[in-house]
Formats: C-alpha cells, sequence, structure tokens
C-alpha cells in the first residue's frame, strides 16, 4: 500500500465527523439546522441524481488557478447572490470546518442550514451537506487552466433530500440554484475585472428516487425553518422565565 | 484539465465477478478511463465489481464523486460494488463521504470475493 499517497492528500480531507458541531462562524447566523446533523453525500438523499456544471472562463486575467482558488475561498459570502447569507467558519475554509447558511426561499422564508467544508486544497475545495439541507451532495469549487485560459467552475453533484424538496427543485428550484451559481461564478469574475458568460451543463445521473430514503423529510430545515420562525413570539415570552 | 494519470486493468475470476486494478490518480480527469475499465469489467452475468484500490496514489474530491457515478451504473445493472486495498486514510475518506454505506470494504480481495 502506497504510504506517500496519504501524505498527499492527506491535509485536504476533513476527517470523519459522526455529527457537525459548529464552533465557531461569522456573527448574526442563526445557525439551526446544522449541529448534531449527519453529513449526507448523494446516497443517502431522495430524488433523482444531477450533476451541475457550471463554468466561466477569466479571459485576460492573469491570475493561476491556484490564485483564483485563494480568492474565492477568501471571499466566498461576497460572491453570493443578494438576500443569502454565508457564515464562513472563523478559521476560514479549510477541511473540517463546518459554515452556516441561510438561503432565501419563495415567499419571503429564510431556510437555515449549513455545510461541512469536506475538502480542500490549493485548486479545489468542496462542501457537503448536512440532513435537512435541501439537498443530499456536495459542490466542488475548482479552477484550471484551458487553451491557455484559466477556467473558474463549480460542480454540484446532488439528489434533493426528501420528497418535498424534489418537488420544489422540480417547481423553480433547480432554476433557483443555477441563477444562484451563475451569480456567483459571475461575481468571482468580477473580483478580477473579468465579464463573461456563465456555461450549465446539466446531467441526470440517476432518474431513480431511492424512496427508502423519504423519510429524511423529518430533518428537512425548511419546514423546522419555519416552525422555529413561527414560534420565535413564543421563544420570546418565555425568555424572562428561563434560568441564567 | 490536467492528463490522466491513471491505469486501469480489468480481470475476471469467474464470470459473475471482474476486478478493476486501480493504479495511480483518481481524479476528475479519470472519469473516461474509470467508465471504460466499467465497461469492459461489466458482461451481461456479471453481479459483482471489486475494486482493487492497492495501486491508489491520490484521490481528490471530483475522484470520489467519479465512484458515486460508477455506484449508480452498478446499481441500476443490479451488480454489487466492492472494494479492498484502501489505506487507513482512504477507508476515512470512504467514511466521510458516507461511500462505505454503499461498497462494500473489505481488507484482501480473497475476502472481497467471499463476500456476497
Amino acid at each position: 500500500m502506497n504510504t506517500e499517497s496519504t501524505q498527499r492528500d492527506g491535509d485536504a480531507w476533513a476527517k470523519p465527523v459522526e455529527h457537525l458541531e459548529v464552533a465557531g462562524v461569522e456573527p448574526g447566523a442563526k445557525g439551526i439546522n446544522v449541529a448534531g446533523r449527519r453529513p449526507t453525500s448523494p446516497i443517502q438523499g431522495f430524488g433523482r441524481m444531477w450533476q451541475k456544471t457550471y463554468r466561466i472562463r477569466l479571459e485576460g486575467a492573469q491570475a493561476s488557478p491556484a490564485e483564483v482558488v485563494a480568492v474565492w475561498k477568501r471571499d466566498f459570502p461576497t460572491f453570493w447572490p443578494k438576500g443569502n447569507r454565508f457564515f464562513a467558519p472563523l478559521a476560514g475554509i479549510q477541511p473540517g470546518e463546518v459554515a452556516v447558511i441561510d438561503l432565501s426561499m419563495p415567499g419571503h422564508l429564510k431556510l437555515s442550514t449549513g455545510v461541512l467544508v469536506m475538502y480542500a486544497d490549493e485548486e479545489s475545495f468542496t462542501l457537503m451537506t448536512p440532513q435537512g439541507h435541501m439537498f443530499a451532495g456536495w459542490i466542488t469549487f475548482s479552477a484550471f487552466r484551458q487553451e491557455a485560459v484559466t477556467v473558474a467552475q463549480a460542480q454540484v453533484l446532488m439528489r434533493p433530500s426528501d420528497p418535498l424538496y424534489e418537488v420544489g427543485m422540480t417547481l423553480g428550484g433547480h432554476r433557483q440554484e443555477d441563477r444562484h451559481w451563475e451569480h456567483t461564478l459571475r461575481s468571482l469574475a468580477g473580483a478580477f475585472t473579468v465579464e463573461g458568460e456563465v456555461s450549465t451543463e446539466t446531467l441526470c445521473v440517476d432518474k431513480r428516487r431511492q424512496w427508502s430514503n423519504a423519510g429524511n423529510v423529518w430533518h428537512n430545515a425548511g419546514i423546522r425553518s419555519g416552525m422555529h420562525t413561527a414560534m420565535a413570539p413564543m421563544r420570546l415570552a418565555a425568555r424572562p422565565f428561563r434560568r441564567g | 484539465m490536467t492528463e490522466t494519470t491513471v491505469s486501469l486493468s480489468v480481470r475476471t475470476p469467474d464470470e459473475r465477478t471482474s476486478v478493476i486494478d486501480i493504479q495511480g490518480e483518481v481524479t476528475a480527469s479519470s472519469e473516461a478511463a474509470l467508465m471504460d475499465a466499467y465497461g469492459r469489467a461489466s458482461g451481461e452475468r456479471t453481479r459483482r465489481l471489486v475494486l482493487n484500490f492497492s495501486g491508489l496514489e491520490y484521490m481528490n474530491s471530483s475522484g470520489i464523486g467519479l465512484l458515486v457515478t460508477l455506484l449508480v451504473r452498478a446499481n441500476r445493472n443490479k451488480q454489487r460494488l466492492l472494494a479492498y486495498g484502501l489505506t487507513e486514510h482512504y477507508r476515512q475518506i470512504f467514511e466521510l463521504t458516507r461511500l462505505d454505506e454503499a461498497i462494500g470494504i473489505h481488507a484482501s480481495e480473497a475476502d472481497a470475493l467471499a463476500a456476497a
């Protein structure tokens, strides 16, 4: 067995975790639906499995792939569309760190969830979703050289987590996600003073739904975020009676 | 994208079992080679596919994504996916990504072939 390989990519991977813990993120995060949740891969999801690839060519930029990814990691939240918040780990995007996310949903609803930094090296990083997220899977952000141009790429490999999300993704969720990452890539390109078009490739990897995972709906972060908001007045009223 | 740096060979210990020996790096650039190897390994009667990771030198998150895609193809064809030869490091990656819940991991080829 090759021990050298272990050293080469050893620092890039997070260690296995049974349940996520939120240690330190930027202030202001709701931080619900993350702590105690298990990370999920597409195998644990419910709906059809998709691979979506978004790319933008940074024509004219002199930045190397490593330089692009360094900026992407450092300023990750700033590239997101308005109304969506990524509360980065205080330690930065490093393997094993957990970030908290508040997403804008239709009807002025906010969905609170998070991600685990599953993998990070100089030219890519990957975020893995927890139980309750809209989808089970991961997103890899990377940059590479193609025909003497640096290309930035976001690639999602996922299944909607439960039947409700499957319906939601079909009824506009996929389009919303496409807009999210297209905006992100255009913003990233803007950081290198590049204006460009984002190419999007969508591939259905598996048409089957995994009905054995329909029970994932128990963790649905959309429902739980809605309940959390609805219960806010009661939590406020109970505050004077709390100890400590 | 970088050039592929993986070498994949296929063995068939019996008509229902194929072994894919992986040598080198499993990254996004390995996709064509891996799917080609799957095509060679997957016969009409193949029910078990064993991945030999003894020669794995490097794997990134795109490589893990390829294994998920391979798993989907194997499931679609009613084939069971097994693995052996993983170092402790790569066993941990399978645990982190929860691939170990879908791919049977074994210590040796003999153990993998004895399973199922």
